[in-house]
């Protein structure tokens, strides 16, 4: 072994190298696959026509959460609701097909572990540090908050780790983004990654594979890591990792697919040395300090589109990249906005608390502490909870969140990806406007027309009572809630 | 997979920076379970703007797609490459591209071709009149106007898009030394 001081991304990466080839290019190894409804069916598929197996089974996990309608799925008598949607019914039922004829573990519809694939995936102890984790969807980064090299792929590779557990990839760099200093009050995990795209850009990480280091990660809940891995990738990032430490470990230990015994203490071994070397060097860093971050959100359609809640709808003129002035003005047209506004004068008729970054049960929490002993105002249209899965719905329903969010005239979903993207009948319709944790305010991302406005779980309730973009600090608590 | 040697013809000179993975292909397709019939919805909030790119009698039947920094850029579908073969494109020209995208494009027999942004511009301007040319084998970009313009690929890829090579019969053929490192790995790491 070389003495060489490595950085976390080489370490995991080293220790997954099958082969290294004449052109530079490396047979990585593949630890866990996770496996959705959207993206697999064609490599189920191309398995199936060439005649060949899936390798590793026991390394898979499937779980629909795409297409899935949020509305209940069992009848009275317990029985499945069909879906409505023709198309979305037959993607489900590809995978219900396949799973079993490939030998994949599989968590059904109606399964209680049900729920987005990234929220799924720590929640069972599937997810561990130091792992090559890939999925077909790109905040498969999302797991990089365990210290897991994580990132997304595409059909073609899909079928390639079925075939073979491995992948055909060039090492990328490596990019640290260091945090350091007190967040100020009601500044989230969701504010910090929002602020840190808004500062690198949304292809600033592209080639990279960024570590996020400095006392504020260290200290943050593993839920806000995985919440910041997840949009590693709106900044163009292969993969977002935050190294194990105790809090990875507690986290993880106990979960149904976790180590268990003998293997425990054998991972937990291995799992304490990675961390990145004192004396290693990243291929860039930036350092961003903790006292700059507000709490903020996105006022066009890329994700780099960041201001803060007291500041205003930014004039296109005032960039000095003329592609971005292009940009900018292409933006504020698609989003209704005029340059000057401020932020918190946007009324919006939506809100959606859910995705893979804001679903855990943390998340739920922060939204219901802004809610309680309020209403959602009289001109939101639409304002739902959708929990990551079946398991943080249970734990909200035990802590009594349904009930806070219910008779503030939420409407308690059943989960999945919900009204992240226009795939299932949650959506938002064209022209009108929605306060969403989710990751990408994408034109059309949550229904054709629709404006998006990405926040954190606190700010999206904020919106939700006002009933336009608010500044959750100027809310004062009603609740019981420190 | 299908061999590239040399991709010519009209290119569309769409120019946009940031075309996301949505643009080239919105969420409603993703529905499908085949991989052909996607490009009925390539681009479909462009192509629903009067006098768009796409639709422009100019450039049709071109198979070259010229476009801004970081196209392909969000999710990861792989229908946006789908699509643009659908649709008829062999080949991509920017000054940057999503990792991501680029691997879907390459997967499927799409040249990926990065060039700095001055020269993107020029073959924008080019492509309003004429077609262009690229050489796989020479890596090069070429205009009637005697423009010539090199760039760089990575040689495996380039391997792989000039013999048509399938990456997963090629992978499968390693399966002693995949199987020797599960084996490894068993020891050392039994808890995975
Ligand atoms: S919640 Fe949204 S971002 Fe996450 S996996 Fe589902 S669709 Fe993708």
């Amino acid at each position: 072994m070389s003495s060489k001081p490595r950085t976390l991304y080489e370490k995991i990466w080293n220790a997954h190298v099958v082969e290294r080839r004449d052109d530079g290019t490396y047979l990585v190894y593949i630890d866990r696959h996770l496996v959705h409804e959207v993206t697999s069916a064609q490599a189920f598929e191309a398995l199936r026509l060439a005649g060949r197996k899936l390798r590793r089974p026991d390394l898979t996990l499937a779980v629909p959460d795409h297409n899935l309608p949020t509305t209940a799925r069992l009848d009275a008598e317990g029985r499945r609701i069909p879906i409505a949607d023709a198309e979305s019914a037959t993607q489900l039922a590809a995978l219900e097909r396949n799973a079993p004829e490939f030998g994949v573990r599989y968590i059904d519809a109606v399964a209680p572990e049900q729920g987005i694939v990234h929220v799924v995936g720590p929640e069972q102890g599937f997810s561990l540090p130091g792992t090559t984790i890939v999925c077909g969807d790109s905040h498969t980064s999302a797991h990089g908050g365990l210290g897991a090299l994580a990132f997304g792929i595409g059909t073609s590779e899909i079928e390639h780790v079925m075939a073979t557990q491995t992948l055909l990839l060039a090492q990328s760099k490596s990019m640290e983004v260091r945090v350091e200093g007190v967040l100020g009050r009601d500044v989230t995990p969701k504010d910090v990654v929002l602020h840190i795209t808004g500062v690198i850009g949304a292809a600033g990480g592209t080639g990279y594979v960024i570590e996020y280091t400095g006392n504020v990660f260290r200290e943050m809940s593993i839920e806000g890591r995985i919440t910041v891995c997840n949009m590693a990738i709106e900044h163009g990032a292969r993969a977002g990792l935050v190294a194990p430490d105790d809090k990875t470990f507690a986290y993880i230990g106990g979960r149904p697919m976790a180590p268990k015994g003998a293997d425990w203490d054998k991972a937990l071994a291995w799992w304490r040395v990675l961390k990145t070397d004192p004396d290693a060097q990243y291929d860039r860093s930036v350092v961003i300090d903790a006292a700059d971050i507000a709490p903020c959100l996105t006022w066009g359609t890329s994700p780099e589109d960041v201001v803060p809640i007291t500041g205003v709808v930014p004039d296109p003129a005032s960039f000095a990249d003329p592609s971005k002035q292009v940009a900018a003005r292409k933006s504020l047209d698609y989003m209704g906005l005029t340059p000057g506004t401020l932020m918190q004068d946007v009324p919006v008729e939506h809100v959606f608390i859910g995705s893979c970054t804001n679903s855990r049960i943390e998340d739920l929490r922060a939204a219901a502490a802004v809610v309680l002993g309020r209403h959602v105002a009289s001109n939101i249209r639409q304002a739902l909870v959708v929990p990551g899965s079946g398991l943080v719905k249970r734990q909200a329903e035990a802590e009594g969140l349904d009930r806070v969010f219910i008779e503030a005239g939420f409407q308690w979903r059943e989960p999945g990806c919900s009204m992240c993207l226009a795939m299932n009948p949650d959506k938002v319709p064209a022209g009108e406007r929605c306060a969403s944790t989710s990751n990408r305010n994408f034109v059309g991302r949550q229904g054709p027309g629709s404006r998006t406005h990405l926040v954190s779980p606190a700010m999206a309730a904020a919106a939700a009572v006002t009933g336009r973009l608010a500044d959750v600090r100027t809310l004062k608590p009603l609740g019981v809630e420190a | 997979m299908k061999q590239i040697h040399v991709v010519e013809g009209r290119a569309i000179p769409l120019g946009l920076k940031n075309v996301d993975t949505d643009v080239i292909i919105p969420a409603q397709y993703l529905k499908t379970i085949t991989r052909n019939g996607l490009g009925k919805g390539a681009f479909e909030t462009i192509r629903a703007q009067p006098g768009n790119v796409f639709d422009d009698p100019e450039n049709a039947g071109a198979n070259i797609l010229i476009a801004g920094d970081n196209f392909g850029c969000g999710s990861s579908r792989e229908h946006a490459a789908w699509a643009l073969s659908d649709i008829g494109i062999d080949a991509v020209i920017a000054p940057s591209f999503s990792d991501i995208f680029s691997g879907n494009a390459f997967k499927n027999g799409i040249l990926t071709v990065v060039l700095p942004q001055d020269v993107v511009d020029r073959l924008l301007e080019v492509a309003r009149t004429d077609p262009i040319s690229i050489d796989l084998q020479d890596q090069t970009v070429t205009t009637p106007f005697q423009d010539r313009f090199s760039f760089e690929i990575d040689p495996f890829r380039k391997h792989c898009l000039l013999n048509g090579l399938d990456e997963v019969g090629m992978t499968l053929t390693q399966h002693v030394a995949i199987a020797a490192f599960e084996a490894k790995m068993a020891g050392e790491r039994p808890w995975l």
